[in-house]
């Protein structure tokens, strides 16, 4: 997840403080990725030795730094906007290397570990959904990132449905009377 | 909550055709659905969620088991008993084929209660009223095929909820409507179950299913799997709400 980008993407419409660029950050994501202040201007100091942003100004009484883009940074940032992210490939995606362990391994009931999976992600779609129920349309930020949390788990229970069929499928064609007729 | 089920399916079971053609749809299942729950079936094609549905409707007699509708056990009531107590205390919700398309949105609603006996006037007067909880007042005395299909499936949740009818049984309501217009079906069906009514939902869509309080997973006939939504969350919900 890009901190660095929606720093930049803040800072666009002028210059900021690092505590404030947190609370957009939460704002804006409804808060489904957290910051620690740390963070922040560890990256904020990164951008600054890259020549993204610049210390506006002297620092206030408290020594904080308004941070503002320098041409670098907008041209950065547009850049961002305007390359779609790639389709990245999980090579340790725990999920599918369980259940490629749980189908060939003796003792395991595969059909269980994608049950268990299952139950887990639809109880995480059904929180999620409540969640959405009480954010307000017209909080569009908020909005499409949940829907984003939602449409992603949706995904994995879909794939999970087709696993149990594919589990089921091939159980059935080992026993098919067994499955046919009872 | 300690309300009395409004819907309770005991132990039922269901099987077509005769010794060697003998196929179990279901294998006694058990479920109830209280006011104000909404409850979500999944499962594979084939896997009895329709069966399961058309028994709580009172569609189908189960071979096996009970179904009670308002307390009511369906199994001892004549074929008369049945269909009033279907008009009565059921409505439905299906994919398409809802409303008449020769009566307006308020003549639809209204066709039940008139059916029940309840004069044309005050019929029309529910009607309005039901449109109104459901957003869509302005369409009143429009046609179906003037009307959206998300709107033609809101005016048919408005008529499986008019009268003192509170359960309803939908069977993929979203199945033919886009993205948006679906979620907005569900909002709504989620709307009138907070308001008390209990509904019993069909739908092969993960995304609509996790409206539901509960959701029951059908494989071969059988509930093999039931979740609520009090999973450990994996983000931090709070902040979001």
């Amino acid at each position: 997840m890009s901190i660095k980008h929606g720093l930049l993407a803040l800072l666009a419409p002028g210059p900021k403080y690092g505590y404030q660029l947190k609370a957009e950050f939460e704002a804006t994501t409804g808060s489904a990725w957290p910051l620690n202040i740390g963070q922040v201007y560890s990256t904020l100091q990164r951008l600054e030795k890259g020549g993204q942003i610049e210390a506006d100004g002297v620092p206030d009484d408290d020594g904080r730094v308004v941070y503002a883009l320098t041409p670098a940074g907008r041209e950065e940032l547009a850049g961002w906007f305007h390359s779609p992210i790639a389709q990245e490939s999980r090579p340790r995606d725990e999920l599918a290397i369980k259940l490629a362990m749980a189908v060939n391994t003796p003792g395991v009931e595969a059909r269980e570990v994608v049950q268990a999976q299952r139950r887990q992600a639809m109880s995480s779609l059904q929180s999620l959904t409540r969640a959405k129920a009480s954010v307000p349309d017209e909080d569009l930020a908020r909005v499409m990132v949940v829907d984003s949390l939602i449409f992603a788990v949706e995904a994995e229970v879909s794939w999970l449905d087709r696993c149990e069929a594919r589990l089921r499928n091939a159980r059935t064609a080992k026993t098919p009377e067994k499955e046919a007729v009872q | 909550m300690t309300a009395n089920p409004v819907l309770e399916v005991r132990n039922a079971g269901k099987v077509y055709g005769v010794d060697e053609t003998l196929v179990t749809a279901l294998h006694g299942a058990s479920l109830s659905v209280a006011p104000g729950e909404l409850v979500a079936v999944r499962g594979a094609s084939g896997s009895g969620k329709s069966t399961l549905l058309h028994l709580a409707g009172g569609l189908d007699a189960p071979s096996t088991g009970d179904v009670l509708v308002e307390g009511q056990s369906l199994a001892g009531l004549s074929r008369k008993d049945l269909a009033r107590l279907r008009r009565r205390s059921i409505g439905y919700v299906f994919q398409d084929l809802n409303l008449v398309p020769s009566l307006t949105a308020a003549e639809n609603i209204a066709l039940p209660r008139e059916l029940d006996g309840t004069s044309a006037a005050e019929a029309r007067t529910e009607a309005l009223a039901a449109l109104a909880e459901v957003g869509l007042r302005e369409v009143a005395d429009r046609f179906p095929d003037e009307m959206s299909g998300g709107q033609q499936q809101r005016v048919a949740i408005a008529r499986a909820l008019i009268g003192p009818r509170r359960l309803v049984l939908a069977d993929e309501p979203t199945g033919a409507l886009d993205s948006e217009t679906g979620e907005g079906v569900m909002r709504l069906l989620r709307a009138r179950c907070d308001a008390g009514a209990a509904c019993l939902l069909v739908t092969h869509e993960p995304r609509h299913s996790a409206w539901a309080d509960r959701v029951v997973f059908l494989s071969d006939g059988a509930i093999v799997d039931e979740t609520t939504a009090d999973a450990p969350a994996v983000l931090d919900l709070g902040a979001l709400t």
